[in-house]
């Protein structure tokens, strides 16, 4: 009973390629659909504070929707379920003719999804921010679109940052999940070299490493972002 | 002279003597040891490979790699002189075989394994227990015939098979543009072969022929083209256990020999309408090395 441990597997070709194809995908997917939650995820959030009662509903019902599907399930649903569902030439358009299928849909699920928890994040961050900011807003003859601008998005971005690094970091470890449908991303793409060689704990200690160097490059990253996003006289300041 | 014979003589009978008692009490080590300490083997399996192994309507671990394991048991249980040896099945898959044997929460994996000289760095192999290859699973109204009619369509392999190295080969080799599809597993694939995402499935012929037994609408389906690769399967064990082996591979043997390998085969086969044919059973007889 013992292991042949082998570490040089991780460096030897094609498994050494493969690896760094799977981290550009990851990369790739991880960033197109922070994009598309973080744009989305803003419009949302910003809707559920509103004054509108109309914005605030859609906005409650998109949230709920999507934050209590489970990530895998709305993969599926999105890969399989909806071109069928779709008229027969538009269903196949997104099966065949749609640029990379798999990797479009994994993004447009993961950002869908990351946008329901963004918009939270910066739901939170817009009520924090104070009923007092904004009435004293409007009451110096702004427009509602202008203390949204001008005083309640500034502050909300500032005060949620910490927030929104989590999220980040999580796109990338949801990523995972696009392995599903055939994203070769990167674990996908271990688990690949695990099966071929099988040297398992080598490829999935290589996995971990480079995730776990992902995100604590990340949040050192956005600690710098903080601190220079940081506004003297304001509540992240003031708790210090 | 005398006094040579003598020592001799007692030179002798302590070799028989030793040779004696290690007859009859042959160091145990390696897997049959660890049997024999813990009173139980357990048996690493797949669960969603018809009809080598899956799960019955009771939730009990079925069919024809399995068959074979429990009669691994069973002689496992005989060599022993273990009557009250327990049995125990633990779901292992692709990427979690290696480390269970290795740590020894499995002794041994009966799924669909084919034997690789990659993996055998790491993990060691019985004798071939089946014999299958890659081929095209495709509907019939397709036109699609050989591997080459692919150009430019969609194929889809399973992610981290042989099945995906070999299209990826031949793809490049052929030059055929074709755009691979890697689905997470069987039931994905049929999927996105039934609803038209893909052009063509690749993956082992006998499982093929499984998939398309349980379709909705089977004769729209066939598997076609030629063998594409050269898979066979075997039950897989830690390296370096020579005792082990030779018993597991002497169950091998002493099935095909007595022709119950044909009935296990039967009985299997049958569920996806593979009848044997005489190049496995050859293939399978030059197995059958004398007890």
């Amino acid at each position: 009973m013992r292991y042949n441990w082998n570490w040089s597997v991780l460096f030897a070709d094609p498994y050494f390629g493969w690896i760094l194809s799977g981290l550009g995908w990851t990369f790739l997917v991880s960033i197109c659909a922070w994009i598309i939650g973080l744009t989305l995820g803003s419009v949302i959030g910003t809707m559920r504070t509103l004054p509108s009662k109309t914005a605030r509903t859609v906005a409650a019902i998109y949230v709920e929707v999507f934050r209590n599907v489970p990530l895998l399930v709305q993969i599926f649903l999105f890969y399989f379920v909806l071109p069928e569902l779709l008229p027969r030439e538009i269903g196949r358009w997104l099966k065949r003719d749609l640029p990379h299928p798999e990797f479009t849909m994994a993004v447009i699920s993961l950002g869908l999804y990351t946008a329901c928890r963004v918009a939270e994040q910066l739901r939170a961050g817009i009520v924090t921010a104070g009923k007092g900011q904004a009435n004293a807003g409007l009451a110096t003859g702004l427009t509602t679109a202008q203390v949204y601008r001008l005083i309640l998005l500034p502050l909300a971005y500032r005060l949620t940052i910490p927030a929104l690094t989590n999220e980040f970091l999580n796109v990338f470890k949801n990523s995972s999940l696009a392995l599903t449908i055939g994203v070769l991303e990167l674990t996908a793409r271990t688990r690949a070299v695990a099966d071929y060689t099988s040297q398992s704990i080598e490829a999935f200690a290589a996995a971990s490493l480079i995730y776990a160097t992902i995100s604590f490059s990340i949040s050192g990253l956005m600690r710098l972002v903080e601190k220079r996003a940081r506004l003297p006289g304001t509540l992240a300041a003031g708790s210090r | 002279m005398n006094k040579n014979m003598i020592i001799r003589g007692a030179l002798l009978g302590l070799m028989l003597a030793c040779a004696g008692s290690g007859a009859v009490a042959q160091e145990l080590y390696g897997t049959l040891k660890k049997i024999k300490d813990s009173g139980t083997i357990i048996i690493g399996h797949n669960e969603d490979s018809p009809p080598f192994a899956s799960f019955d309507a009771a939730g009990k671990p079925q069919g024809y790699s399995i068959d074979i394991c429990n009669k691994i048991a069973e002689a496992v249980k005989a060599e022993l002189k273990m009557d009250n040896l327990t049995v125990k099945f633990q779901a292992v898959n692709g990427q979690t075989r290696t480390p269970l044997l290795i740590n020894g929460t499995v002794d041994l994996v009966c799924a669909t394994t084919t034997n690789t000289f990659s993996r055998q760095k790491q993990l060691d192999f019985l004798n071939t227990m089946f014999v299958t290859g890659n081929r095209l699973l495709v509907k019939k109204d397709s036109g699609i015939k050989e591997i080459e009619d692919l150009k430019g369509k969609v194929v889809s392999a399973n992610q981290g098979t042989t099945n995906e190295k070999v299209l990826n080969e031949l793809n490049q080799k052929l030059n055929l543009g074709i755009k691979v599809l890697s689905t997470k597993d069987q039931p994905q694939a049929w999927a996105a072969l039934e609803s038209d995402r893909t052009d063509a499935h690749m993956t082992d012929a006998v499982v093929e022929y499984g998939l398309i037994a349980k379709a909705k609408n089977p004769a729209l389906y066939m598997v076609t083209g030629r063998l594409l690769s050269f898979d066979p399967y075997a039950i897989v064990i830690r390296r370096d256990d020579s005792a082990f082996r030779s018993l597991g591979n002497k169950v091998l043997a002493d099935l095909y020999r007595s022709g119950e390998w044909e009935k296990i085969y039967t009985k299997w086969m049958s569920t996806i309408g593979q009848p044997l044919d005489a190049d496995l059973k050859l293939l399978m007889s030059m197995q059958n090395y004398p007890d």
